[in-house]
């Protein structure tokens, strides 16, 4: 089959299933209710896209291998808009970077929406819900498989807008749609610096180019064009093209809206708040590669803020006690991480552990999925019972209502009413254990081969009279120790121990059904394995270097380091980030795996102020509503309201009331006396004749 | 003896200038309509009497267009009178301005 009806088959799926459940669910009520025609629905349009790329990865190496053009094949379906400088296409690359994006896209794509159909079963809006999820899809879809920048920016917003409409997807509660608007309006800065780039960009290049310039990816990183880039420019475009990714990607000072959106349900988290969706920015800076390498002032930002946000989010993470929040701060730390390999100039290292991390992270929040779904039958079956706290009557069994680990209302996502989970839902719990040993780094899992990757590369580019890369080497390693801590306090809140609930004697848990678990059981296998896609040098050949790198044949570039780590170098260095790994789940083991929740107050009392600061979110919020907010909103109450009445409605209302005086004048003439108006006649009658016999 | 042209385009404008002054100063508007034919004859005529002058007949051609609408405008006028005086019982046009701005 040749490419462009293969890339049709990827992207028109998600869009017309989403277009058909969303319309007929809108104007058919009955429609709603079947629940299970709309879930299959919805995951086989996710599921032959899926099919469809593979069907193009296996097809696809013969013809760049034998060397003929460049890499990947362009499908043009029509020119969109061309005007004077300017054409763009509708078009879609397929090639190494887009392909692995739309195979991690489609495939755990549809692993989640498999697993909504379980999770979602008997919600009011399941059809909404899976009309956002397949739109959600095909936006990604989009947005990786784009030939151009502008093809991309439609699915960048696409993405930007499912996000928003699956965050507040209960909206009825305004903490949601709080939360919803913070996405949205976080994302619309970095959406807006991604415009910027755009026309700095094109006034760099349109005028200087020979043909229409279409910011696509051909024109635009050959080295011809590049070079007609000054330095400034490139430096400009390539932190407006960061900043925009900070957004996507929840980076400092972006990432705020992140753990916030935790508030939508909880396959949403995983596919487009862990897996995929905040991975776009790192999509966009591989894709850049080479336009990134101009600007090394550009790579060292990237990499630091990638660092701070990986170790600032790790230790929040510590802190934090609602099991999706701390995924959530994992997430950002994680993209960190991804961010600090980007900024050393390693992009196929990021787009590695984008991959590995899509496994993990989508199991962990699936996982944690699973969890609350059971925490939620717990809870109503307390309600049931009334023994929930707060009700101080005896309950039917004789039970009395127990005191809660904290002060407040029964919450099934926090962690501290759980524990000894595993008894209870022994497949989440050891597919739960899987990820956790992955995303800490445990050899021979996915995790260890990327984290191994990324501090690796910082090593070897601080090596090459980078100095500073040493600095986020460091940075990375602390991560990496703090990564191990709390992902094993999370697993061992969780699933070990003694149950913390009210009334765990009588009131159980259960496992959560076969459409969930089967997803779960996939994705652990896969962050099992996962990481043999991208060995280290001493052990054997890099498979996802061979196929992303520019010097292979692939798009993405590298920069050019002479100097090379030893073997002996390397296999410390692995065995430094294993002994890193082993390490941090030991600390945590030895903490919370022997005194549960008791050791939390412990560090509280002996971190002092981190801790206060690390709990509160290191008062990003505050800052930013002190900073930002405030004044805007106060600048407008008292600087802008006054204009706005007085000037501009001013002006409104003033030319109104001139109209009225001029027409209450000109009324006067209009008599409605015959005589009057045929005397009018006779004048002008007279006066054109008079005009035309004198002048 | 020829009659000279100019004796009919003075006849033409005594006749316009009737037309119109009785169009300004009567009060009632069956006098006001008749003036107003009066009008439109004195054009018919002066058409004539060109057309014969000059041994054209596109002059004539048009004051049978004249005299199609006049008697078409006569009808509807007449009849606007009518009504009017079966609402208002008079025909005196200085008591009905009915359009007053």
């Amino acid at each position: 089959m040749d490419a462009s009806l293969l890339v049709g088959l990827i992207l028109l799926p998600p869009i017309a299933v989403s277009a058909f459940n969303g319309l007929v669910g809108l104007f058919v009520p009955a429609w709603r209710g079947r629940e299970l025609l709309i879930g299959t629905l919805g995951t086989l349009a996710v599921a032959v896209p899926f099919a469809a790329a593979v069907a193009l990865f296996v097809g696809f190496d013969a013809g760049y291998l034998a060397g003929h053009g460049p890499p990947g094949e362009v499908v043009r379906y029509f020119t969109w808009m061309a005007t004077g400088d300017l054409s763009i296409d509708f078009a879609y690359r397929v090639d190494q970077l887009s392909l692995i994006m739309t195979l991690i896209v489609t495939g755990v794509g549809a692993l989640i929406h498999l697993y909504s159909i379980g999770y979602m079963k008997g919600d009011s809006g399941f059809w909404r819900f899976f009309a956002y999820m397949n739109l959600f899809i095909f936006a990604m879809l989009n947005l990786v498989l784009a030939e151009n920048l502008i093809v991309l920016f439609l699915g960048w917003e696409g993405v930007g807008l499912c996000s928003y409409l699956l965050i507040g997807f209960w909206y009825t509660d305004r903490k949601n749609a709080v939360a919803a608007n913070k996405a949205f309006i976080v994302n619309r800065i970095g959406d807006f610096a991604f415009l910027i780039g755009l026309f700095v960009l094109f006034h760099a290049l349109g005028p200087a180019l020979d043909g229409p310039f279409g910011f696509d990816y051909a024109t635009l990183l050959a080295p011809e064009t590049l070079s007609l880039l000054g330095g400034g420019t490139a430096l400009a475009v390539a932190l407006l093209f960061f900043l925009a990714a900070t957004g996507k990607s929840a980076q400092i000072p972006l990432f705020i809206w992140l753990p916030d959106a935790m508030a939508g349900p909880t396959p949403v988290s995983a596919l487009i708040h862990a897996a995929t969706m905040v991975t776009s920015g790192l999509y966009l800076l591989a894709r850049l590669s080479p336009l990134m390498l101009m600007a090394p002032e550009a790579m060292a930002v990237v990499a630091v803020v990638g660092a701070a946000t990986a170790l600032m989010a790790a230790t929040i993470a510590i802190t934090q006690n609602d099991i999706k929040r701390i995924l959530a701060y994992s997430t950002v730390s994680q993209l960190g991480f991804m961010f600090m390999s980007a900024g050393v100039g390693a992009f196929f290292v990021a787009i590695f552990h984008v991959m590995t991390h899509a496994f993990f992270k989508a199991c962990l929040f699936l996982g944690s999925g699973s969890v609350i779904h059971a925490m939620h039958h717990v809870e109503h079956d307390l309600e049931h019972r009334g023994l929930l706290p707060g009700h101080e009557s005896e309950g039917p069994h004789g039970l009395r209502a127990e005191r809660l680990p904290y002060d407040g209302p029964f919450d099934a996502q926090d962690v501290r009413t759980m524990g000894g989970l595993r008894r209870f839902m022994p497949l989440t719990a050891i597919t739960f254990l899987v990820a956790t040993l992955a995303i800490a780094g445990l050899p021979p899992l996915a995790g260890f081969f990327s984290k191994d990757e990324i501090l690796y590369s910082a090593f070897l580019y601080g090596l090459n009279d980078h100095s500073w890369a040493y600095f986020v080497w460091i940075v990375g390693l602390i991560t990496a120790v703090l990564t191990a801590v709390y992902m094993g306090r999370c697993y061992l809140l969780t699933f070990e121990g003694s149950p913390r609930w009210p009334a765990n004697m009588d009131v159980r848990p259960h496992e959560s059904p076969r459409t969930m678990t089967i997803p779960l059981v996939v994705l652990a296998v896969l962050s099992a394995l996962g990481g043999f896609l991208g060995l280290p040098h001493v052990l054997g050949q890099s498979w996802i270097h061979h196929w992303l790198g520019a010097e292979y044949g692939g798009p993405v570039a590298e920069p050019e380091l002479e100097l090379a780590v030893s073997p002996a170098t390397e296999w410390g260095l692995l065995a430094l980030g294993a002994g890193i790994a082993f390490g941090g789940l030991a600390l945590a083991w030895w903490w919370w795996g022997r005194r549960g929740l008791e050791f939390d107050a412990r560090l509280r009392q002996r971190s002092g102020a981190l801790y206060r600061w690390a709990s509160r979110k290191w008062y990003w919020d505050e800052a930013y509503d002190a900073a930002i907010v405030q004044p805007l909103v106060g600048g407008a109450r008292q600087g802008l309201a006054p204009f706005d009445e007085r000037v501009v409605d001013g002006a409104v209302n003033g030319t109104a009331a001139v109209i009225q005086r001029a027409a209450g004048v000109m009324r006067l003439a209009q008599t409605g006396v015959v005589h009057a108006y045929a005397l009018a006649i006779v004048f002008g009658v007279v006066l054109v004749v008079a005009l035309m016999l004198f002048i | 003896m020829p009659v000279d042209l100019n004796w009919y385009l003075s006849l033409s404008a005594v006749l316009f200038t009737l037309g119109v002054l009785g169009v300004l100063l009567r009060r009632n508007a069956i006098v006001v309509f008749l003036s107003i034919e009066l009008m439109l004859n004195a054009v018919n005529l002066s058409l004539v009497a060109f057309s014969q002058a000059f041994g054209d007949v596109d002059g004539q051609v048009l004051v049978f267009f004249v005299m199609a609408v006049a008697a078409a405008e006569a009808a509807v006028g007449l009849a606007i009178v009518i009504a009017l005086f079966r609402n208002r019982e008079t025909v005196n046009i200085d008591d009905i301005s009915l359009l007053r701005g």
